[in-house]
């Protein structure tokens, strides 16, 4: 496992050397090859992507507070549009909800989940030393810092009739292709090339590591629940980006080099790229949710002083979903024109995936019958995620009625629906993660008033920005414009002061950061107690710098 | 009404006049076919809309549910949602909060300070399995037959139109009725106001359809993908490049129907937004001649019971163009 570079000396398997001597600053965090700083670099880089993604988010809805324009064209002076005019102003509305999309789920939620706790604690859980491929989860994390470079550049250059790619994170064609001119589609388009490649890396790595490298006495089915969730993610990424690096690599050439795959006066079809997108965008969207999900397993284990629930049935209704996750993508295409039977199949296929989802929010609340809960910060998150998920859940069962859909698909009842399962539900078991693992990871402990705090002002902030856009969506708002007629102005206006509320609660979890890294106690070893069985619990906060160098030999004590 | 409209209301009503009677004496008198210019047939009838007391179709100010449904698709369905799904999934939140709430209260550390270690209830789990399956089966039945009815075809004699989508703003043509062709546009906020119009919804020409008889609405686009859209009809259809879609329409009752695009097509995506205005057959028909289009005779079939209150007793023995 030990990697050599001109600036470091070479570990040997001698027992005596220093286990936790560090590399000096340039090499050790620009040249990184130790999963628990690749994890902690992707963990900073997910934080500040994640603000600026919130930030695009504050600007909408600063719009949206009333009917009528009235800053999308300040908006657009500050991404350098010397005056703006009226359709240069709305294509910034375009960029802005483009931006916040690839941000959120390429920039904040995969990194955090997947290169964040992933590459932190899967080693330590399965009693291994570091990941299979230490380099190239290097180089998946610099990718994915240059994809974003690349995002935030196409932001600033022409894009069709403003600054910026309009076009949605789902970039369909051929508003994508014809429909922008200008660098700012391919810069968005070599962003997702970029941070999928450091994906598709990353995903090898997992899966080698979590195949081979398992201590000793470590079986599959004694593999901790987050460690199976991070095994099923990396198959999800490794089948499912490639086919969206095609759909994109077709747009740039359709773009650049005169294809026509997506142009009907070429003989292509525009629902192709559809097809191709979904394909990848539904796996897609189990891939932030299924980490979330091996979090939530063991932070409630751990605060109810019980195993999990059925954990082979949690374990494989994981496989359940990722599986069942790659034959339903085409419920995102119900308005455009598919023939009745195929129709049919994807509504029924579609609702399937409510059995296994349903299966692992009752072993939850199992979990914690009969437990002795303490309500401990990360156990109050994962409490509330258990919940919130549950609403957003419920009303993707709706939508994957094809019949309902067609007075649904592209209002804001469907992004409710998404918003209650990422923004609730995957950035609810973030933060719960984070809580659970921040002192392990930082060796000193948070302020848990603080943070219950922030859980309190968060909650009520994110559901009076959410919820009444179930209201919007059955009343018929669409999504993605920038104005609307006023009957829709009351729910508007109050989802805008559920987004200021959120913000604070942010501050307060910025601030919470600030205080455990100034005046934060130290953390011992196990700072959870008895509920605390995985192996990141037997190593000190934070662990050496490199751990099982001999590695532990796992007992036949049952499951985690 | 000023002066000079209500002297021009009352010309173009004595030279609908003048043209009628010799229509009646005169049965093969033939139109131009298929000269969608008004120019050429200048006694054209002209044609009132509908003023904003006639709007059916429109979100409610601070409204919590679906729009009031208007269509035969659109009441099926919405019985559907409030008969099968909302109650189950509000249903099932519940349950969860409930659940919640019960394990937070009777099992946390002080009043259940030794945790069991049970891990496993076979029973539970098939029931937890099996239920929702059960439930999922219960909600797939009508969901299918939604779809299928949604699917029905439109019969033969439906009358066409064809929506085309484009940057910003929406074609409506009629192929069956000469092919003329109407472009609507949103109209600017302040003269929507002044008509009494919701702004960011009204148009200056609505696309006016028959009401109570099946309509053939196509979808297509022109430049970029759009998706022709009216809530209170529970219609969704993309209108998509290179392809025209195809469903069956039927509105149950005069009035004015509000939609907007909805699918991203571009930076005036919130500006293009749909207005359907049905009629009773005959004021279609008086719509279409106002056009510079032409009657087919399959829209002479008076659906049943359709419009008997609005319509004046329809003269069989109208003679209409019947060349081919």
């Amino acid at each position: 496992m030990a990697t050599t570079a001109d600036t470091f000396q070479a570990h040997a398997e001698d027992h005596h050397h220093d286990a936790d001597h560090k590399p000096s600053f340039f090499a050790r965090w620009f040249m990184s090859t130790n999963h628990k700083d690749i994890g902690t670099l992707y963990l900073i880089f997910a934080i500040c992507a994640g603000l600026i993604g919130g930030a695009f988010s504050g600007m909408m809805r600063m719009e949206l507070a009333e009917p009528g324009i009235q800053y999308l064209g300040s908006f657009a002076k500050l991404f350098g549009e010397s005056n703006p005019d009226f359709t240069e102003s709305l294509h910034l509305w375009n960029t802005l909800i483009t931006a916040h999309g690839l941000i959120m789920v390429f920039f904040t939620v995969m990194p955090a989940m997947i290169g964040g706790f992933g590459n932190w604690f899967v080693p330590i859980m399965i009693g291994a030393p570091d990941m299979a491929f230490p380099r190239m989860n290097n180089i998946s994390f610099w990718l994915t810092v240059a994809g974003f470079c690349s995002l935030m550049t196409s932001a600033f250059v022409p894009g069709g009739t403003g600054l910026g790619a309009g076009v949605g994170w789902t970039v369909y064609a051929p508003l994508s292709t014809t429909g922008s001119p200008g660098p700012a589609v391919d810069f968005a388009i070599f962003s997702l090339h970029l941070a999928g490649a450091g994906s598709i890396m990353g995903a090898i790595n997992f899966i080698t590591t979590i195949f081979n490298m398992r201590a000793p006495g470590m079986t599959l089915h004694k593999m901790p629940l987050f460690v199976w969730s991070i095994l099923v993610t990396a198959f999800l990424l490794l089948l499912a980006l490639p086919v969206l690096a095609a759909a994109i690599t077709m747009l740039i050439t359709d773009r650049n080099f005169g294809t026509t795959f997506f142009d009907p006066s070429g003989g292509g079809d525009p629902l192709l790229y559809q097809h191709l997108f979904w394909f990848f965008g539904h796996p897609e969207v189990y891939i932030m949710i299924l980490p979330g999900f091996g979090m939530i397993s063991q932070i409630v284990s751990t605060f109810s002083k019980k195993p999990v629930f059925g954990y082979l049935g949690m374990a494989y209704a994981m496989v359940a979903i990722g599986v069942v996750g790659f034959i339903v993508w085409a419920h995102h295409m119900y308005t455009t024109g598919l023939s009745e039977d195929v129709k049919i199949y994807f509504t029924a296929a579609t609702m399937v995936i409510a059995v296994p989802t349903g299966i692992k929010i009752f072993s939850w609340i199992a979990t914690m019958w009969g437990g002795s809960l303490e309500f401990k910060s990360p156990m109050i998150w994962a409490i509330g995620f258990i919940f919130l998920f549950t609403v957003g859940g419920v009303t993707g069962v709706v939508l994957a009625n094809g019949g309902i859909d067609d007075n649904l698909q592209d209002t804001y009842y469907v992004v409710a629906h998404f918003h209650y399962v990422l923004s609730m539900g995957a950035v609810t078991s973030l933060f719960a993660g984070f809580y659970y693992w921040f002192p392990k990871m930082s060796g000193r402990m948070y302020s848990e008033w603080l943070a219950n705090i922030h859980f309190a002002v968060f909650f009520v902030g994110v559901n009076l920005v959410f919820f009444p856009m179930h209201f919007l969506g059955m009343d018929g708002m669409p999504r993605r414009i920038p104005d609307y007629t006023p009957a829709f102005a009351y729910w508007n206006h109050l989802e805008t002061i559920g987004y200021w509320i959120t913000a604070g609660s942010i501050g307060l979890f910025l601030l919470n950061i600030l205080y455990t890294f100034t005046m934060g106690k130290k953390a011992e070893g196990n700072y959870w107690g008895e509920g605390a069985t995985t192996l990141e619990w037997t190593l000190s906060s934070p662990p050496p710098f490199h751990q099982f160098e001999t590695l532990p030999v796992i007992e036949d004590s049952g499951h985690h | 009404m000023n002066f000079g409209e209500n002297v021009r209301s009352k010309l173009n009503y004595l030279s609908g006049l003048a043209i009628a009677l010799p229509l009646a004496l005169l049965p093969r008198l033939a139109f131009a076919q298929g000269a969608p210019d008004s120019a050429a047939a200048p006694a054209a009838p002209s044609y009132t809309p509908y003023g904003p007391d006639m709007i059916k179709g429109q979100p409610t100010p601070g409204g919590v549910w679906f729009q009031t449904q208007h269509s035969p698709v659109g009441k099926d369905a919405l019985w559907m949602h409030d008969t099968f799904l909302a109650p189950t999934i509000i249903g099932i939140s519940l349950l969860v909060l409930v659940l919640l709430i019960y394990v937070v209260l009777r099992y946390n550390k002080w009043a259940n300070p030794v945790p069991s270690k049970v891990s496993h209830n076979t029973t539970l789990e098939v029931l937890w399995t099996g239920i929702p399956i059960l439930i999922l089966i219960t909600i797939a039945v009508p969901s299918i037959n939604l779809l299928v009815e949604q699917y029905q075809s439109p019969p033969k004699n439906a009358v066409t139109v064809k929506a085309t989508g484009s940057q910003w703003y929406w074609t409506y043509s009629y192929p069956d009725n000469g092919g003329f062709e109407v472009v609507s546009n949103m109209l600017p906020d302040d003269q929507a106001v002044a008509k009494g119009l919701p702004p960011q919804l009204a148009v200056d020409h609505r696309m006016v359809v028959p009401a109570g008889v099946p309509i053939r609405l196509q979808t297509t686009g022109a430049d970029v993908i759009h998706s022709f859209s009216v809530p209170s009809l529970w219609f969704k259809l993309d209108a998509v490049p290179g392809r025209i879609n195809e469903r069956l329409l039927e509105i149950d009752e005069p009035g004015i129907y509000y939609g907007q695009c909805s699918e991203l097509c571009g930076a005036r995506h919130g500006y293009m937004p749909i207005a359907v205005e049905a009629v009773p057959m005959e004021r279609f028909k008086q719509w279409v001649l106002s056009q510079g289009g032409t009657i087919n005779d399959k829209e002479d079939i008076v659906p049943a019971g359709a419009q008997a209150a609005s319509a004046p007793a329809a003269a069989p023995a109208k003679p209409d163009n019947s060349q081919a």
